[in-house]
């Protein structure tokens, strides 16, 4: 079954496909302007695919650079100044340029029209307009990268941001405003767009659940963000102008930037999970071939989480000086937010309990999610204990714990989510072999590197720490050694997605058996996705969905000739 | 958990091993049953399907929601009530005032001494009250459990009650640039009795030494981090072969390290930076005595002699 094909994506892959009309999104149009000034959501969702990549690789690079220079205590690589400023980078690049944006821009871009049965989003200029000004953030990130970068932490903890040398960071700043905005207006064209774009018969509870994540992680995006935007400023006024705001040397309370900072970036973590339980819901009814468990309950929880999101910040400050009685406040509340995450695990298992489960690539990287997520979530528990926190508070416990959430967590569903609409995004199959392979290098080594950090943790081993005490040494290498064996993985999904690109088979329209409506599409889908507007059924409904091996499938209606040969 | 050594860290210890245990418990449940679910609905056929068709089950949800809330909820008071009795000294603890600065820690003691290293007596209460003088430090001693910021303009505080005699360690949990992981400072636990003679002697260095001698033991212990004193450079200039020497300063001109220009150094760092180094020391002024930068620029004096009359064994610096 295998094609052959010279060039992407001027070759006709519709074409090929028998019936499919000549004409998909990557052949529209040709030419560079077609893409930067493109309006389709499609073509804006790759573009934001391949930026955010990149940036993972940048910020990648400095994660491989800080690991190695922990290989021994004291100097290893470099300098003590130079690895404050890559831990720095890492922080910042990761959480603003990749973690938040990733899946609700690039996947969620490309998917949420597709999947409500829309031709596009609501407001496709101000969706292209909200990518150049990540494209904007990031170069303002490069910018400060080469005016003497920043050392703050990705935190910018004042006063220590207020009076620091080092000249990046206005320039950061500047950065993680501009990328506020882009975050903004994506949230805001997401919700305009289920709301209004919805086709006849896609009630709200027809809606597929990652657009439920999607869309209570818009609401945050729109009510948390500003503050972001307004911290960020002030900072930049006191650093500039020499304001007293949070400077107790002009009269402010250093405290008080830490409440605004954690304002945004709490509820900021649930922008960057709860896009991610939307992915995991979707590819654990597909590849267990069952009506997904509990659609309510997950429903609900994905707006739970996104509410209750807004009510923890103060947990980040337990050990700062706030009162006790606020302090015990938010550790109660804290613990509210692990019930809807409990919820949506359970009800993951019990949509696999009495399924037809395939193990094919997003379905392992979903699985890896769901252990490395229990993992994270219940690792936050201890932390939302006081008398836990108290010593655990900025360890290596909680560098672990935000890694599983963070890294394991969104960006391991985020792999799941890449692998899973690959062949919708290219039209192309890639090597499940391969990909299995790369599901094994990236799980082992995520876990080699982060496991022995809650070790590290609780025996009072610091965060941002350039020297540490030998009895850490042993832990450190563990960790370095699993984070080059997740580079390997990420190494091997660059090559066999990339080569896909060119040698891979042709996919189908349907090659997972989704009934979500992206599905109906062809792969990859024509410029206006939809002539007419699908009638929308339960996207969890799979019992008209029949394997057809000739196009290694699924379709609709008849029941195929030979249905027990595997694809290739 | 690192070894107890505080009457409050077994009770850490204790939230910490119930929160470990339920955890491992869910954890355990979750992985073995994605395993089985795995092993026993596997696809052997593309496009066949599974046993399975229930959608929902709302007694079963009402189940998996209820058991964990009141399961956090008994974490959340297990973690609250360590957290009021950190927050809440015994009447009487001793009072001992701390001081975060880049890149070291201070110690005001009742009868006025300063010190670097942290001295408390064994089961005793100590009360510690934290400030930090430039950005926030955060005060940890993991053998103890407990932490808390250093933070500049408030003041915060944490109590502890050592339990066994011996040396700890403490050191800066909250991020504060280059020399951050040398923040560090020894914590010392007396045998009963042994801390009054301890803090009797260190208060009064001048009985038994030097002036030269006294200012060894303060560069030592307050300058070290910054300073060499075998005349490489390092975050500060070198004090050795400096004293009545001419040095260039960041705006070319030059100055004559005489008593009163050390002096003004250690106590208003910024009036004058040497070239090639960043305006980054702290002031040590109201934690030095006169008498004790008086013995400082002696030992730098000392230094200097050494190195313009060099013994047999060194080398002459140029």
């Amino acid at each position: 079954m295998k094609a052959v094909v010279s060039t992407f994506p001027r070759s006709h892959v519709a074409a090929a496909e028998a019936g499919a009309a000549g004409d998909n999104y990557l052949t529209h149009a040709h030419g560079i302007r077609s893409w930067l000034f493109t309006i389709d959501h499609k073509r804006i969702g790759v573009m934001y695919l391949v930026s955010i990549l990149a940036a993972f690789l940048l910020g990648g690079i400095f994660a491989i650079l800080v690991r190695t220079e922990l290989l021994t205590p004291g100097p290893t690589i470099v300098s003590a100044d130079n690895y404050n400023r890559f831990f720095t980078l890492h922080g910042a690049i990761m959480v603003f340029l990749v973690i938040i944006p990733g899946i609700p821009a690039a996947l969620g871009n490309f998917v949420l029209p597709i999947m409500l049965g829309a031709k596009d989003l609501a407001f496709p200029r101000l969706n292209l307009f909200s990518y150049h000004l990540w494209v904007l953030g990031a170069l303002l990130a490069v910018l400060a990268i080469v005016t003497g970068s920043v050392d703050t932490g990705w935190t910018f903890y004042v006063p220590y941001a207020t009076t620091t040398g080092m000249g990046g960071v206005v320039p950061v700043l500047l950065g993680a405003f501009v990328l506020g905005f882009s975050s903004i207006f994506t949230g805001l064209n997401f919700i305009v767009t289920i709301h209004k774009l919805r086709p006849p018969g896609m009630t709200w509870f027809r809606l597929p659940l990652f657009l439920w994540a999607l869309y209570a992680t818009a609401v945050i995006q729109i009510l948390a963000t500003p503050v972001l935007g307004v911290t960020v400023l002030l900072l930049i006024v006191e650093r500039v102008l020499g304001l007293g705001i949070f400077q107790p040397g002009l009269g402010g309370d250093p405290v008080l930037y830490q409440h605004f900072f954690w304002f945004y970036s709490h509820p900021a973590v649930y922008i960057m999970i709860l896009p991610a339980m939307g992915i995991v819901s979707e590819i654990v009814s597909v590849f267990s071939r069952k009506h997904i468990f509990g659609y309510h309950f997950i429903a609900f929880s994905s707006i739970a989480i996104a509410l209750f999101g807004f009510f923890v910040w103060g947990h980040h400050m337990f050990v700062s000086g706030q009162s006790n009685l606020v302090t015990t406040i938010f550790s109660l509340l804290t613990y509210s937010v692990s019930i809807p995450s409990a919820v949506k695990v359970f009800n993951w298992l019990a949509t696999m309990h009495g399924g037809s489960i395939s193990l094919r690539t997003p379905m392992l990287y979903t699985l890896a999610f769901i252990f490395i997520f229990g993992i994270g979530g219940l690792t936050g528990l201890f932390l939302g204990a006081l008398a836990a926190n108290v010593h655990l508070h900025d360890t290596y416990f909680v560098v672990a714990h935000f890694h599983y959430v963070m890294m394991g967590g969104t960006l391991i569903a985020m792999i799941a989510g890449i692998h899973y609409w690959w062949p919708k995004m290219t039209g192309r199959m890639y090597s499940e072999r391969l990909g299995q392979l790369s599901f094994a290098a990236v799980f082992l080594g995520f876990n080699l590197t982060f496991f022995p950090q809650f070790i590290m943790g609780s025996h009072g081993m610091p965060r941002r720490y350039y020297n540490y005490p030998p009895q850490f040494e042993f832990l450190h290498q563990l960790s370095t050694v699993g984070s080059y064996l997740m580079t390997v993985g990420f190494v091997l999904i660059a090559v066999y997605l990339l080569h896909s690109l060119f040698a891979g088979r042709r996919a189908p329209a349907n090659p997972w058996g989704g009934a979500t409506l992206e599905w109906h599409c062809a792969s990859p889908p024509p410029a206006h996705n939809f002539d007419e507007p699908p009638p929308a059924g339960d996207p969890y409904d799979f019992n008209d969905l029949e394997y057809d091996a000739r196009i290694g499938g699924y379709v609709y209606g008849t029941r195929p000739v030979a249905a027990d040969s595997e694809p290739t | 958990m690192p070894p107890a050594a505080s009457t409050i860290a077994p009770h850490t210890d204790a939230v910490f091993y119930f929160i470990y245990t339920v955890s491992l418990f869910f954890f355990t449940l979750i992985v073995l049953l994605m395993a089985y679910f795995v092993f026993r609905y596997r696809r052997r056929v593309e496009g066949e399907r599974g046993p399975g068709r229930t959608t929902h089950h709302t007694a079963l949800e009402l189940t998996w929601t209820a058991v964990p809330l009141v399961l956090v909820v008994l974490m959340f008071y297990s973690g609250f009530r360590g957290f009021m009795n950190l927050m809440n000294p015994p009447a009487g603890a001793l009072d001992i005032r701390v001081l975060g600065q880049k890149w070291l820690w201070s110690f005001t003691y009742p009868n006025g001494h300063v010190d670097t290293e942290l001295h408390v007596p064994v089961d005793t209460p100590v009360r510690l009250t934290l400030e930090s003088n430039d950005v926030i430090h955060s005060f940890f001693i993991p053998a103890f459990r407990i932490k808390r910021d250093a933070v500049p303009g408030r003041y915060n505080r944490i109590w502890f009650q050592a339990t066994r005699p011996g040396e700890y360690l403490a050191l800066c949990a909250e991020y504060c640039g280059t020399q951050h992981s040398d923040m560090l400072a020894r914590v010392v636990v007396h045998e009963p009795g042994l801390y009054e003679k301890w803090l009797a002697e260190a208060a009064d260095p001048f009985r038994t030494r030097s002036l030269a001698e006294v200012g060894q033991l303060l560069v030592a212990k307050r300058c070290g981090g910054c300073h060499s004193v075998d005349g490489s450079a390092n975050i500060g200039p070198t004090f050795k072969g400096i004293y009545e020497h001419s040095v260039t300063l960041a705006d070319g001109s030059t100055v004559v390290a005489d008593d009163n220009y050390i002096r003004e150094s250690i106590l208003e760092p910024r009036a004058k930076i040497v070239r090639g180094y960043e305006p980054v020391m702290p002031t040590f002024k109201g934690q030095l005595k006169d008498r004790e930068i008086t013995a400082i620029i002696e030992y730098i004096k000392a230094l200097s002699d050494e190195a313009t009359k060099p013994r047999s064994d060194e080398g002459t610096e140029q």
